[in-house]
């Protein structure tokens, strides 16, 4: 996240410092706010009890106190778990967390490409799928009926709920033209719709259907309830995660929080308008270089603020709805999600053609 | 301890046996999964083992027991207050309802009868532990299914009857208050309002429940059309309580029978329900706590004045005989046969607790049905494990 | 509805005894599984439970004694209940008609020399763990009974321990804490009062 004008004065190592700490602070800041604001407090108000109180004031060093906990357990890898794949497996989960972030623009510079990344969408919605790797991974070296059961499902259902969400961005690129995300946020900044500028043009208010369809295939992508059956707790106790426990469990832990947070972040980039304001109220054009450098700082802020509506949105629904059934999942993607997202590209295609 | 231990040793090798010896001899690659003992979704120890193949249950067991406590060879030393104290943990949710149906047997040896007040006072605190229960299942089965909130509305709401309850007897879990002959006190001052006030929230309670679970689509998925259990089947398991109501068998022993409690002095409804799923149980329990919240209304306004308890002797000798009296209690139909020979306490008492026949259907009923069903089925048949073990 | 006296027309029967404002009739052993099918057909659909009684007294009495006193003598006749019976142990079972709101207790006696009745698995399937839970407790054979085994006690368990002759084993180990040193009230802080 480095200003364009100040990455001439430091030398490259320097520059990947900062980008390396800068994708860290990324991942970590709203996997943290998300477990203190939505896990432990937003559900504790919603099933009417107060949350973690003690540590810090209204509970807040909690998240590091749970921290200190999983570092401080033993490593256990159980013995007739596949060691190496085991070992493996939280790691290829985050992978794919920090691959997504590192594709999100913060600011009008602040992006780890640059703003010339052309395949921005493409390769976010192909690097979310490695997770499913990292799951497979974990649920077949555990050794553990249950494990192999949760990993079963969880592959299952995250290839199954790639489509829609895959489906839903194509009508976003459509209307935008391109697969650049820096490109995407500039046009809702800068777009005027029927003439009028005042707020921009953010895509939901055309691909309300294809953020519908985007936020549940996130919910899915995520094991969240009403999607968690590969988590489900009071069946299968963890699911994949069974074996875990520990540092590791954390890398788990720290992952879900951290691709929900990614996922959001790639939901308000496309759909909400990412780190711009509607640029009609400073009086800026289409031109990335035309945006005051102060949206660099504010940039990374004002897309924080829409993750986490976004986000609270995405736990809101998980701590609501009962799980559906593994099949009665499947039946939902296939059956509804995709055939409604094919006809939203279709909408789409031609509306954008006519007008 | 360490006969727990020898016993899931040797459970846990019979298991292993079973797999060997069924991968050798068929071949194939059915998989044997144990649900339980510790295990989130069963409502304390029981141990389901089931052959999956894929995710459907081929053949499915409860093995329960992990709970036996021997009651029934407790009750042959004890003198019947005694057993009044120790059968309150029978069904440790509701468990002035477990009282009821012993001392109103041992009421009928010594044939006297309890005074109205009582008799009123005992069907209200009954009523109170069926809400206490069934409300409790309510948000129960919610997170069975995923939903992890409403439990907690569950638990919160049913504070207020246990402080209800706890205000009149004592004990918010194990009341202990009934006597042969009556009661142990009168009711505190001010608890008829009271009361009155804790029933108006949880209608409002129930109406939240109704809403959040009942009219929710994936609830409504997940739970119509499994675990369908048809009429005949259910009668011959001598399934009972809101699960044989839920099958359409209009059954319900606080009005098929007369006891000497206060439902035959009342107007209210017995809720019915033609499928056997899951849904439908969920539905009958959800009825049944509302029509327990305006029985309760209804009685306190028709409160009689008077004793609490019949003249006894201090030293109770219940004549010899033999007597059986089962009511409606929240888990289903709970009897107790009491044989007596004229002592201070019972010769032999037989307890037929609900959840043991609830229970005994689920191998006929767990055939075919998917791994997340089996949760379902169990959630919606509700048993408590201290009454399915005694 | 109460339940009302009522002659069943049961051929197969054979004693009718002591019905009160229940009913309870007493089976000839050889006819269980007979009486459970008329049972049904009458109407009597709903399947309550199985059990059995032990008409043994105790020979431990309520396991109350003094320990360091010898035991007290103990009648060891063997009295029956309700409809009377000629053996120890009776099996006992209940059933239930729906419609007519009426329930009937059926108990039959069980050969001493070797305890072994029919099974009504075939006519109430719900008679499964019932059957399995008297055969564990009391150790009478069901024949027909496709799995028995024990429900609650481990494999490994010897003994029946409903039997009267089964000690309480906590009641065994330890002496009863009951038994005190009873010293009689002060005069003046006698106030007994009428609680019952």
């Amino acid at each position: 996240m480095i200003a364009g004008s100040l990455m001439t004065g430091l030398a490259y190592w320097q520059v990947s410092l900062l980008r390396v700490l800068g994708v860290i602070a990324a991942v970590l800041l709203p996997a943290g706010t998300f477990v203190y604001a939505y896990l432990f407090k937003m559900v504790s108000f919603m099933q009417s009890r107060l949350g973690p109180m003690e540590t810090g004031p209204y509970g807040s060093m909690q998240l590091f106190a749970e921290v200190g906990k999983f570092l401080q357990k033993e490593d256990l890898v159980p013995e007739k778990a596949d060691r190496r794949i085991f070992v493996m497996a939280p790691f290829v989960v985050l992978l794919s967390t920090f691959l997504l972030y590192v594709s999100v623009p913060f600011g009008p510079d602040a992006t780890f490409f640059g703003n010339g990344f052309s395949l921005g969408v493409f390769y976010a919605l192909a690097v979310s799928s490695v997770s499913v790797l990292g799951i497979l991974m974990a649920g077949w070296s555990s050794a553990n009926k249950y494990s192999l059961l949760g990993g079963l499902r969880a592959a299952g259902q995250l290839i199954a709920y790639e489509l829609p969400m895959v489906l839903a961005v194509v009508g976003v690129v459509i209307q935008a033209g391109s697969m650049n995300m820096q490109t995407i946020v500039v046009k809702q900044g800068a777009d005027k719709i029927f003439g009028f500028g005042g707020i921009g043009f953010p895509y939901v208010l055309t691909q309300f259907v294809g953020f519908a369809i985007f936020m549940i295939a996130a919910q899915a992508e995520l094991t969240q309830t009403p999607f968690d059956m590969p988590v489900a707790e009071s069946e299968l106790v963890a699911g994949y995660m069974t074996e875990y426990s520990g540092f590791r469990f954390l890398l788990f832990f720290i992952g879900e929080f951290a691709t929900a947070g990614a996922f959001a972040a790639i939901a308000s980039v496309l759909f909400l308008g990412g780190w711009s304001l509607p640029f009609s109220w400073f009086g800026w054009g289409h031109d990335v270089n035309s945006v005051g450098n102060w949206m660099n700082v504010a940039g990374p802020l004002i897309l924080f603020g829409k993750i986490m509506i976004l986000a609270f949105v995405i736990f809101w629904v998980r701590f609501t709805y009962p799980r559906f059934r593994e099949d009665q999942l499947q039946r939902f993607a296939w059956k509804v999600l995709i055939p409604i997202s094919l006809v939203n590209i279709m909408v789409t295609a031609i509306l954008k053609v006519a007008f | 301890m360490t006969l727990l231990g020898d016993r899931q040793q040797l459970a846990y090798i019979a298991s292993q046996a079973a797999d060997a010896r069924l991968n050798v001899e068929l071949e194939t690659e059915d998989m044997t999964l144990n649900i339980g003992p510790q295990h989130p979704a069963t409502h304390g120890t029981l141990r389901i083992i089931a052959r999956l193949d894929g995710e459907q249950v081929v053949w499915a067991e409860p093995s329960a027991g992990y709970m036996h406590r021997g009651y029934e060879k407790l009750t042959e030393v004890r003198t019947y207050p005694q057993v009044t104290a120790l059968i309150n943990r029978i069904d440790w949710l509701g468990s002035f309802a477990n009282e009821v149906p012993f001392i109103l047997a041992a009421e009928k040896l010594m044939e006297i009868e309890a005074p109205p007040r009582a008799q009123w006072i005992r069907t209200i605190l009954f009523e109170l532990s069926r809400i206490a229960n069934v409300s409790l299942f309510l948000g129960d089965m919610a997170v069975q299914l995923g939903a992890v909130t409403p439990v907690f509305y569950a638990f919160r709401d049913r504070e207020h009857v246990l402080n209800q309850i706890e205000a009149a007897t004592g004990g918010r879990f194990h009341p202990n208050f009934d006597r042969i002959g009556g009661l142990k006190d009168d009711l505190p001052k001010g608890w008829i309002d009271e009361t009155k006030g804790c029933m108006k929230k949880l209608r409002s309670f129930c109406d939240q429940m109704e809403t959040l679970i009942l009219g929710n689509e994936i609830f409504a998925q997940r739970t119509r059309g499994i675990g369908v259990i048809p009429r005949e089947v259910a009668l011959q398991y001598g399934l009972s309580g809101a699960n044989l109501r839920s099958s359409g068998v209009d059954w319900d022993l606080r009005r098929d029978q007369s006891l000497p409690l206060a439902y035959d002095k009342i107007d209210w409804k017995v809720w019915t329900h033609p499928d056997g799923d899951s849904f439908a149980r969920y539905w009958v329990r959800l009825q049944e706590v509302r029509e327990s919240t305006t029985i309760v209304d209804k009685l306190l306004d028709s409160l009689p004045s008077g004793p609490i308890m019949a003249k006894v002797p201090r030293i109770i000798k219940v004549p010899e005989g033999e007597a059986w009296v089962s009511t409606e209690n929240p888990l289903g139909e709970m009897g107790y046969y009491i044989v007596s020979k004229g002592d201070t306490g019972p010769f032999r008492v037989k307890i037929r607790s609900a959840s043991f026949n609830n229970v005994s259907i689920t191998p006929w009923l767990l055939r075919g049905a998917y791994v997340p069903d089996v949760i379902t089925i169990l959630a919606s048949l509700y048993f408590i494990l201290g009454d399915i073990d005694r | 509805m109460a339940r009302f006296r009522e002659r069943l027309g049961d051929a197969l029967v054979d004693t009718h005894l002591k019905p009160a404002d229940d009913l309870w009739l007493r089976i000839r052993t050889d006819a269980w599984l007979e009486a459970g099918r008329v049972a049904k057909d009458l109407g009597f659909t709903y399947f309550c439970f199985v059990s059995a009684l032990d008409w043994l007294p105790s020979p431990y009495g309520k396991g109350e004694d003094d320990p360091t006193e010898p035991p007290p003598e103990r009648t060891t006749a063997i009295v029956q209940g309700v409809t009377g019976g000629e053996t120890r142990f009776q099996v006992l079972a209940r059933v239930y008609d729906i419609n007519a709101h009426v329930g009937v207790t059926l108990k039959t006696d069980v050969p001493d020399a070797d305890p072994r009745i029919e099974s009504w698995v075939s006519v109430f399937a719900g008679a499964n763990w019932h059957e399995r839970e008297t055969w564990e407790m009391f150790g009478i054979t069901f024949v027909g009974h496709p799995d028995l085994r024990h429900m609650y006690l481990p494999t490994d368990f010897e003994g029946f321990p409903l039997r009267k002759d089964f000690p309480l084993l906590a009641r065994m180990v330890k002496p009863w804490p009951g038994i005190v040193d009873v010293e009689p009230i002060p005069a003046e802080l006698d106030t007994d009062g009428d609680d019952a």
